[in-house]
């Protein structure tokens, strides 16, 4: 069952590296939307300090957001999805396959990008890590709950509206944490607090959204 | 359970003893309302902080209590429906949905008039007030995803996930003024010690919940019996079509 599950991973992250474009782009989009702030805010520094923890996390949310349909609708498309599920990994497993893939390819590389925005909004150095911690801690968070969504909406033809419909809601608990830790931090004021909510946000999505996705998928394919 | 639910899995049994229920219904409503508004706008006496303005209240509060349970009760409804396949049970959460909307509307609606003779705002950021505005936001992505399906039984089934991934939300919602010490008040009538408020206030606020209740309940079967002899239509249609 592990090898099946790594191999799944593994096609699935090569499949995105090789397309390329879909990486490049969801990564470009972040740092242009972020970049949009400072020219409808203005360039004064200390506001852009105040506001920075938002911004990135809030452009990290859209960005992943943007991403979702593919977690699921090119492999529904071609009919792979129903072959995976004929075969004996899990639905549950091929959905938190599919689920992991989506967050190794398409949001650690936002994590990445995320201190240099940071230092270019002039968010203090303090709150820097703790806003990478965060988002390491809250962005599968992200992944799980939306491919709840993705998988609700992959057999609708212009399901991208209705899923960002049904996901930014239950999103909003995540970014409330994230960007509370970041302040918390640079406030100087115990980080540990918001993380631990997070982890736990996290743990408590790992578990219902799988088994949400494999519900949702079996509907899909029916 | 002592009772055998899955009796009332049947439409036709469903629509007799709700046509049972319903005149009874209207008339509670009816007695329940006029009751609790008088007892809250007459009789019950003026805030000494608050003044008159905190008979908003008797409006406001029920209404969150409202949007709270009706979003429960749709969450039970849908996993009944997913578990047992029953029909009505699906066809409850959809009718329930636009009925919840309502009066988590209301409530916010109602809140910020309140807030802005009393705090001096319309709307604040706070715990309280952002996880009942992302309340309405999953009930319109139910309702949403409702239209979205053709399949009526797909539509029920993935309305069905949505709900119980967001019910999730509920108690965030019920203790995020205890977890987070914000501008909105902290729960004050269900609290372990006993209700904190005095009875001349808590009188007409419990009526006025009852009154709710029941004017959900009337609706509710008024809703519930169009979504069947909606489905019982479109069968009909169907059937004259392919003579």
């Amino acid at each position: 069952m592990l090898t099946s599950f790594v191999a799944l991973l593994i096609r699935d992250i090569r499949l995105a590296v090789r397309q390329g474009s879909a990486l490049t782009m969801t990564l470009s989009f972040f740092v242009i939307a972020v970049s949009l702030f400072p020219l409808g805010v203005g360039p004064e520094l200390s506001i852009l300090a105040r506001i920075a923890p938002g911004v990135l996390w809030v452009g990290a949310l859209l960005a992943c957001l943007l991403t979702l349909d593919r977690v699921f609708q090119a492999d529904y498309e071609d009919g792979t999805l129903e072959q995976l599920m004929l075969g004996p990994l899990p639905v549950e497993l091929v959905a938190l396959a599919k689920i992991l893939a989506h967050w190794l390819t398409s949001v650690v590389p936002l994590i990445v990008v995320a201190p240099v925005l940071a230092i270019s909004l002039n968010m203090p150095a303090d709150g820097t890590w703790a806003m990478v911690l965060a988002l390491g801690l809250g962005t599968p968070i992200l992944s799980l709950i939306g491919a709840v969504g993705g998988a609700l909406t992959v057999a609708m033809r212009r399901g991208g509206i209705l899923l960002s419909l049904l996901v930014l809601p239950l999103y909003i608990p995540v970014l409330i944490f994230g960007v509370a830790s970041v302040e918390a931090a640079i406030a100087f004021l115990p980080v540990a607090p918001h993380l631990l909510l997070l982890g736990g946000l996290s743990l408590g999505a790992l578990v219902i959204c799988p088994v949400a996705s494999a519900a949702a998928l079996r509907l899909a394919v029916e | 359970m002592a009772i055998d639910l899955h009796k009332y899995a049947n439409p036709t049994r469903f629509l007799r003893l709700t046509g049972v229920i319903f005149p009874w219904s209207v008339g509670v409503t009816v007695v329940l309302l006029l009751t609790g508004l008088y007892l809250g706008l007459i009789v019950s006496p003026p805030d000494y902080q608050q003044g008159e303005s905190v008979r908003i209240m008797f409006v406001h509060v029920p209404a969150s209590w409202m949007a709270l349970m009706i979003y429960s009760s749709m969450a039970i409804s849908s996993a009944a429906g997913l578990i047992w396949k029953h029909p009505v049970a699906d066809l409850s959460a959809k009718a329930a949905a636009p009925i919840g909307a309502c009066f988590t509307f209301l409530a916010l609606v109602t809140g910020s008039l309140w807030g802005q003779p009393m705090w001096g705002t319309y709307w604040v950021w706070d715990a309280r007030l952002t996880s009942m505005l992302i309340l309405l936001f999953l009930y319109l992505g139910y309702m949403a995803i409702w239209e979205s399906f053709d399949d009526q039984s797909k539509a029920a089934k993935a309305a069905a996930i949505l709900v119980l991934v967001g019910a999730i939300n509920i108690p965030i919602i019920k203790f995020s003024v205890d977890w987070w010490n914000t501008l909105h008040q902290p729960a004050s009538v269900a609290t372990l010690q006993g209700p904190k408020i005095h009875s001349s206030i808590l009188t007409p606020l419990l009526v006025m919940g009852l009154a709710y209740t029941s004017l959900f309940v009337s609706v509710f079967i008024i809703r519930v019996k169009a979504e069947i002899l909606g489905r019982r239509l479109r069968i009909l249609r169907i059937n004259q079509l392919q003579e």
